[in-house]
């Protein structure tokens, strides 16, 4: 087994690492404070090829596999995670759907935009009575001549008020539910009959909007439908498997953030006459963090791996996004308790993490589902 | 317009110093970058070759390591690197700028570019010796630079104000911070300069020996800047204590 890393992806690495820790996080403050990402940084980020990580070359994109994904997004995963869910969410589920089941024409007409970061796509499957028990949605698409129309609400829709490029999951056949009653179709901002609603406020993830995307007889070309009619259902489930093994690498870059974060400023602070860093109670937290940063590192690169290689992940990718997350959340506890009451004012960044860390246990899929996902592939796995 | 740009790997700014058993310094575990100021004239090389056209050539002396610099120049958008490889010699400043203008006279070239000084050393001396043994003119610390005609315009900081300068072409210009703000190489860019030529050389490639450019200045000792003492602090009233402050800076630190 190598664990080494191409230079190439080193160079990549180290320059987004650049980036992220001496520019953006020049802004994060003013991020938290504005609600708003500065555009000259989303700039860079476009000047950079950044929004074209998940796009294959001959559209555009940098045609990175899976584990060097991970390996540049876990660099991202240190910044304002604002900025890292706008280039997370773009190239994970507001890309994968049209990258892997949208037509050939399709492909060539949406893809280059927004491999350059000019179209920002997003993805819409949740509304709000349908969540984690997505199937019970309501927004509905019927065939009128040429053109589908799509009716319904979608809400918590990452980037919407921002996006240009939808992958929008619908009923097409109530009867046939989850076996051919659903399709994807990439609707675009400007199609008649679409708008966004109400833009959310959050614990967390300033300057990321999350927003209701409403259609009201909203019309999409016959052509944009993504995939096979009837096969939107088990798209949406593709689009989110590959997103939760992005998402583990986003959460071990955060990780590695504040153990660097922790492991600093705890030889700094100086309580009863030594740096805090000399108690074995502080030493234990960070030594505990640390594994954690590592064994979600190890789970992913792994289950990444295991995508480039075609093999299935149905049990893995979930694995991924639990664990990961959930160690994302004591790393974020512990660096909160490190800092003491530092740690709970604005001024520094472990409470904007602990906050925003928040979220990963939440979206592209509860930890519950995660967990009944797993379990329900283990017992299949071991059935008797 | 052909362009070279001369360019160090340094340690890390934010790298700490340390002495080995010899009282040299330590490279181990350091993180090594591209000198700031050669990253200026690097950046500064290829707006001129957006603008006006042609060719950015970036060239270092050093080991292995040093491709990394040059990678990260390629990756940036110059279009070929040379990496002179100088062994086991021990470089000052006379030899690693006999090196430079020996490679660079085996290119053409209109315009050198260079960082001012290089974070480590600091000695501030190798470019102003490479434009002296190629007998062109030179221009320091540059904050501003345009290229029209044959000749170069530079305007340079000193002391009390700044100057603007011309200079015919070929010249060599060396940047200071403030000349522009060095771009991020793309993705695109890194991949890219995988494929880019990079011409590894040796002294005996060059028609150079030990012998040629033994080194004129030896570095007798380092030693570490004494650890930051205490601070003090002046209990008291606020105005007897500004007093107190007062003397003891006068009669203490004597400062004042
Ligand atoms: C900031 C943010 C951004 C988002 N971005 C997007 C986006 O871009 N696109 C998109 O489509 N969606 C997005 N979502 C929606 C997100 O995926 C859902 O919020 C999530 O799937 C949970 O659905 P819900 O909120 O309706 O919770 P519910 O489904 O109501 O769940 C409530 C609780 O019940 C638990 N639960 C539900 N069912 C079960 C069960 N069978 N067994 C055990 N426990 C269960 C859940 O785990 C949870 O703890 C986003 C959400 C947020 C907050």
């Amino acid at each position: 087994m190598d664990f080494s890393i191409p230079e190439e992806i080193r160079d990549m690495k180290r320059t987004i690492r650049d980036f992220v820790d001496n520019e953006v996080d020049k802004y994060s403050q003013q991020i938290e404070e504005e609600d708003k990402i500065p555009q000259h940084l989303i700039d860079q980020a476009k000047e950079m090829g950044l929004f074209g990580m998940s796009i294959p070359e001959q559209y555009g994109g940098l045609g990175l596999s899976m584990l060097d994904k991970c390996l540049l997004l876990e660099e991202l995963g240190r910044a304002n995670m604002s900025f890292t869910t706008l280039i997370g969410a773009h190239t994970g589920i507001g890309t994968t759907g049209i990258v892997e089941m949208a037509s050939e024409e399709l492909k060539k007409k949406y893809l280059p935009d927004m491999a350059s970061g000019d179209k920002l796509g997003a993805f819409a499957l949740t509304e709000p009575d349908a969540g984690s028990d997505a199937s019970s949605m309501k927004t509905n698409a019927v065939l009128k001549g040429d053109k589908w129309i799509l009716n319904g609400i979608k809400h918590f829709i990452t980037n919407a008020p921002d996006a240009s490029v939808f992958t929008v999951i619908a009923v097409t056949d109530r009867e046939k539910g989850t076996r051919g009653g659903y399709t994807a179709f990439l609707v675009e901002k400007d199609f008649p009959g679409f708008s966004i609603g109400t833009i959310e406020k959050k614990m967390g993830l300033r300057g990321s909007h999350t927003s209701e995307v409403i259609f009201e007889d909203c019309e999409v070309p016959k052509e944009n439908v993504i995939g096979e009619v009837g096969r939107g259902y088990a798209g949406a489930l593709r689009i989110l498997s590959k997103g939760r093994v992005a998402l583990g690498a986003r959460c071990v870059g955060a990780c590695d953030k504040l153990v660097e974060l922790c492991a600093r400023y705890a030889q700094q602070r100086i309580q009863f006459g030594k740096p805090i860093s000399s108690f074995q109670a502080i030493q234990w937290m960070l030594a505990e963090m640390a594994t954690d940063t590592e064994a979600a590192r190890a789970l992913t690169y792994r289950v990444a791996w295991m995508v480039d290689q075609g093999l299935p992940v149905v049990k893995e990718g979930p694995m991924v996004k639990m664990f990961a997350s959930e160690a994302l959340a004591r790393v974020a506890d512990k660096a909160v308790q490190v800092y003491g009451g530092m740690g709970y004012m604005k001024e520094f960044p472990v409470e904007r993490f602990y906050r925003d860390a928040r979220i990963t246990r939440l979206y592209e899929g509860t930890n519950e589902i995660q967990r009944m996902v797993i379990a329900g592939r283990l017992l299949k796995e071991f059935e008797i | 317009m052909k362009i070279a740009v001369l360019v160090k790997q340094t340690f890390d700014t934010e790298a700490k110093i340390i002495l080995d058993v010899n009282g040299k310094i330590s490279s181990s575990g350091v993180s090594l970058i591209m000198n700031p100021y050669d990253e200026f004239a690097v950046e500064e090389g290829l707006r001129i070759k957006e603008k006006e056209g042609g060719e950015v050539t970036v060239i270092s002396v050093g080991g292995q390591q040093a491709q990394d610099a040059l990678r990260q120049a390629l990756a940036m958008g110059a279009d070929k690197a040379v990496l002179v490889d100088q062994g086991e010699a021990e470089l000052d400043e006379y030899a690693t700028a006999t090196i430079l203008a020996k490679a660079i006279s085996d290119l053409e070239y209109d315009l050198i570019l260079g960082g001012f000084r290089a974070i480590d050393d600091g000695s501030a001396q190798v470019a102003g010796r490479v434009a002296e043994i190629l007998n062109i003119p030179v221009v320091n610390v540059v904050t501003g630079l345009e290229i029209e005609g044959g000749k170069a315009v530079a305007t340079r900081e000193t002391e009390s104000g700044s100057e603007v300068l011309e200079v015919p072409l070929p010249a060599v210009i060396t940047a200071q911070k403030g000349l522009n703000e060095p771009r991020y190489p793309s993705m695109k860019g890194i991949m890219k300069a995988k494929k880019k030529p990079m011409d590894k050389k040796t002294l005996a490639d060059l028609g150079l020996d030990d012998g040629k450019i033994s080194a004129k200045v030896k570095a007798l000792s380092f030693s570490l800047p004494e650890p930051r003492k205490a601070g003090k602090v002046i209990p008291g009233e606020a105005a007897e204590a500004a007093r107190e402050l007062a003397r003891l800076l006068r009669e203490e630190a004597k400062v004042i």
